[in-house]
């Protein structure tokens, strides 16, 4: 939809004042300028800079950070082809080619006519219907090369997105405000978040109790973070209750970065009700007056129907002032959308940039509880955790903590994806074994699976019989299945190469370990690597999750030492053995010497053609 | 703020007072740590990693890390040091360091602090990544290959000339100092006599036309390892 027609000058101006001026809404800024302009020029930046008062350093600085700015000119239409490798194993790379040959462009590239810029991006959340795309906002499943093809050529002809979509998904995708053709895939409703729910009433349950007494339920019903860390949601909420601050803040996380992960798409889309009413409820335990919704970038697409359940819960007196006639009890939502950075994931990052700034992770201390939002006490919570904490005040305590074991209370959205015949989102209790879920979701030949994403563990058949639970066997909600076709190795290489990208680099361990460790690996797949580059790796892997300052570098070793744990076999296969000449096993003298060879015009003496060399 | 607490460095007791980092405990008590993002005159920053010691048994940036009483820290034992000497390593291969033609060489940081914990050669290959010299401005030059992210010039700008016109473009391994929004210092208020000219550890930032005034065999680190200063109650070191 950009248009050069207006200058540069006029557009940020508007669009500033649409934000009024204020450098907080940075992101809202920029991606603005981008949709009216195509790209960011410098000039823009200028003026942004200009009229919001904040740096120019600052303003570049958020240009280049996410991954949906574009501070270069890029076509109109911007194809993202998501290259998860989920995608990759149902035939990304093969829609990849097609598209290229479609365009005549590479990756990374604008037709010369500017109508398309091809891209590759990180997991959007559809690793149900892979292989997927964004074009623009719209999602695109279940690509083939052909409906590449096609969806090329149709865009040349009439150039909108959203036409593409003809047919829509189940239950809310189908929704006027959203028609995707997104499907929910909902294989196992279980009782707490997917059930049924009446707007209002997990409030109505809350406004009877003291705010101490929400959070004493919530204790007792021991809720733990659905976000990966697991955090006791009670203490989260004490401790930025307690927290010194005039004005509080409660965070809903709906930037649902991991790879693999998928379940808070399906919250979001059919009960985006029950989330709000648990961020309404967190507000009233906290004493917050403001919220946000924090909804990544590539889910766009539900924007529109997110912002009309507020309005919705605005008019019926969920929001806004005195919220069901409860004197002093004022809260509001606001929903931030991201613009591509797995780091915006992590509270800090996730902060900064509700902050309109760089992702980049913050200090801890002071944690986000004490100084978080604007340096306001702030919590953070994960979309389905501020589901199950509305159940909690609705239905009760003890009700909850039946379901599951007992560090793990409750139920869990689990994401399965890959080489399985169901994938789709299961709500089943906390302790199911991963074998159960695995065969509820038809996966019959089990070669690896990825629990938790690339940060969390890769597993090998002989964990079918573990506890998908905090204390065993943990996940935020991604289980990727590869059957034994698959390589190990290559799963191991994708997700290093993930974590390169999606470093905010701020810290060494985190910002070049990556990069170290990737190469390491490649050399492995390469053949090119002997037992003691397994060790160096391993050992670089031990620091770079020791020394990193976030959680993404504390955890972006863990393919490498995880499945070095559950595939010694696999590693060791491709290493060459120690020579015997005390060389590096693998130094080619050989191949080393061909060049000098040839410009000398004889052969070497040393290590004479012919001669095997003596490994 | 002023309560006194007690904590253990290496074995060895340090008082101090609440609301002081690790890393300003030390100073003040004559202890060494090795840093490089931290500097005394700037705000806490914590990215280069090198401070890390063991507290309690878990690790943590003594920069960044307030004391609390009776916390127990390792910062000089072979396996905090082993940490450190892999995050320099890391920081040699991600950039360029030519050290023989450098003309910070003796009084970089870096470079002492590879000596210090004894580095003769990084075990991790090189990236030899092409970064641009941007050296229109007419007193000050930024050589991007030297640059170790450590983000001292952004702080010293922002926070004590009072100019916040640096500050870092692009993410991860692509990340890079940017001036002016990119344009480069030629466009930025930075002055040769600004704080923000002498405050980079490296040889990254640099004033022009003073970097041989003091000859190689005359510089900071030339004599005595960095440290030695602080370590032996001289006082700050820098
Ligand atoms: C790199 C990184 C990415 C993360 N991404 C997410 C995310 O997309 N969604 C989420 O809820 N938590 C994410 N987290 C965890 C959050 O930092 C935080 O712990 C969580 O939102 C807290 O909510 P909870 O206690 O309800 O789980 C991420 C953490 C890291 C280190
Ligand atoms: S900046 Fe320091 S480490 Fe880098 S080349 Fe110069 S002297 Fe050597
Ligand atoms: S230029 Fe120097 S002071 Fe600035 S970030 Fe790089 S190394 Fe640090
Ligand atoms: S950049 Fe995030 S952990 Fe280092
Ligand atoms: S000196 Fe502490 S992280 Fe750099």
């Amino acid at each position: 939809m950009p248009g050069n027609d207006r200058s540069v000058d006029t557009v940020v101006r508007e669009v500033c004042a649409a934000c009024g001026r204020d450098p907080t809404r940075m992101l809202d800024i920029v991606r603005g300028v981008q949709r009216r302009l195509g790209w960011v020029p410098e000039e823009a930046v200028d003026r942004i800079a200009a009229e919001t008062g904040a740096p120019r350093a600052e303003v570049a600085g958020v240009v280049s950070f996410y991954a949906f700015f574009a501070d270069r000119p890029q076509g109109r239409i911007v194809i993202r082809l998501c290259e998860d490798v989920i995608d990759k194993l149902h035939g990304a790379e093969r829609v990849a080619e097609a598209l290229v040959e479609e365009l005549g462009v590479g990756f990374d590239e604008t037709t010369p006519d500017g109508l398309f810029t091809l891209a590759w991006t990180p997991c959007i959340g559809m690793s149900d219907q892979a292989p997927a795309a964004l074009v623009d906002d719209v999602v695109i499943t279940r690509l083939s090369r052909d409906r590449a093809r096609q969806m090329v050529r149709e865009l040349r002809g009439h150039g909108d997105p959203h036409r593409l979509v003809r047919t829509w998904g189940d239950g809310n995708n189908a929704h006027p405000l959203v028609r995707a053709m997104v499907e929910n895939n909902i294989r196992h409703a279980g009782p707490v978040v997917l059930d049924g729910f009446e707007r209002g009433r997990a409030l109505e349950h809350a406004l009877r109790m003291s705010p101490i007494e929400v959070i004493r339920e919530i204790k007792i019903a021991r809720l733990r973070g659905r976000g990966g860390a697991g955090f006791p949601t009670g203490m989260k909420w004490e401790f930025t209750r307690a927290a010194p601050g005039e004005r509080k803040v409660v965070i809903c996380n709906a930037d649902e970065g991991e790879p693999g992960t998928f379940k808070d798409r399906v919250i979001l889309t059919e009960r985006a009700d029950l989330m709000l009413e648990g961020l309404t409820v967190a507000a009233y335990a906290i004493g917050a007056d403001e919220g946000i919704v924090y909804l990544r970038g590539e889910y766009a697409y539900l924007l529109a129907l997110l912002e009309d359940a507020i309005e919705r819960r605005r008019r019926d007196g969920l929001l806004g002032r005195r919220i069901l006639g409860r004197d002093g009890f004022d809260f509001d939502i606001r929903v931030q959308l991201g613009a591509g950075a797995y780091m915006c994931g992590e509270e800090t990052g996730l902060i900064a940039s509700c902050e309109g700034r760089r992702g980049d992770a913050k200090n801890r201390p002071p944690f986000p509880a004490q100084q978080g939002y604007l340096g306001r006490p702030t919590s953070v919570n994960n979309v389905e955790t501020l589901c199950c904490a509305a159940r909690i005040v609705e239905r009760g305590a003890g009700w909850f903590a039946g379901f599951g074991t007992k560090d793990s209370t409750g139920t869990k959205l689990f994401s399965v994806s890959g080489d399985c015949r169901r994938p789709g989102v299961y709500e089943l209790p906390f302790g199911t074994t991963l074998g159960e879920l695995l065969e509820r979701a038809g996966a019959d030949d089990i070669g690896a699976v990825q629990v938790g994403g690339p940060s969390g563990r890769m597993v090998g058949r002989d964990a079918l019989e573990r506890r998908l639970s905090f204390e065993d066997l943990p996940t935020g909600g991604s289980v990727m299945v590869f059957d034994t076709s698959r390589d190990p190795l290559w799963i191991v290489d994708e997700f290093m190469r993930f974590f390169v990208e999606e470093s905010c680099g701020f810290c060494t361990p985190c910002r070049v370990g990556n990069v170290v460790m990737h190469d390491a690996v490649r050399k492995v797949r390469a053949g090119q690597a002997s037992a003691a580059d397994v060790e160096r790796l391993r050992a670089l892997a031990g620091t770079v999750r020791t020394a990193s300052r976030c959680g993404l570098g504390q955890t972006s070793p863990n393919p490498v030492l995880s499945s070095l744990d559950a595939f010694p076999e696999r590693w060791r296969r491709e290493l060459r053995p120690a020579r015997r000449d005390d060389l590096l096993p693998t130094f080619d003298p050989r191949a080393a010497l061909r060049a000098a060879e040839l410009l000398a015009g004889r052969s070497s003496t040393v290590f004479p053609p012919g001669e095997e060399d003596a490994r | 703020m002023s309560g006194t607490v007690t904590i253990t460095v290496d074995g060895r007791e340090i008082e101090t007072r609440e609301g002081r980092t690790i890393l300003q405990a030390c100073d003040e008590a004559g202890v060494w740590i090795p840093r490089l993002c931290a500097h005394p005159e700037l705000s806490v920053y914590g990215s280069c990693r090198v401070c890390t010691c063991l507290v309690d048994g878990r690790a943590a940036a003594a920069c960044v890390q307030p004391v609390r009483h009776g916390m127990v820290v390792e910062s000089d034992s072979e396996r905090v040091n082993e940490l450190r000497r892999t995050i320099v390593e890391l920081l040699f291969v991600e950039g360029n360091h030519f050290c023989m033609v450098c003309e910070k060489s003796g009084d970089c940081e870096l470079q002492a602090l590879a000596y210090r914990l004894g580095i003769t050669h990084p075990r991790f290959a090189y990236m030899f990544p092409e970064r641009p010299v941007d050296a229109g401005h007419p007193d000050l030059m930024l050589d991007h290959d030297r640059c170790v992210m450590c983000g001292r010039c952004v702080r010293a700008a922002a926070e004590l000339d009072g100019k916040p016109e640096l500050g870092f473009l692009g993410r991860g391994i692509h990340r890079r100092v940017g001036a002016d929004g990119g344009a480069g210092l030629a466009g930025t208020a930075l002055r040769g006599d600004d704080r923000v000219a002498t405050i980079c550890p490296t040889g990254a930032l640099l004033r022009k036309r003073v970097g041989y005034r003091t000859p190689y065999g005359r510089r900071r680190f030339d004599h005595a390892p960095i440290g030695s200063a602080a370590a032996a109650g001289d006082g700050e070191e820098r």
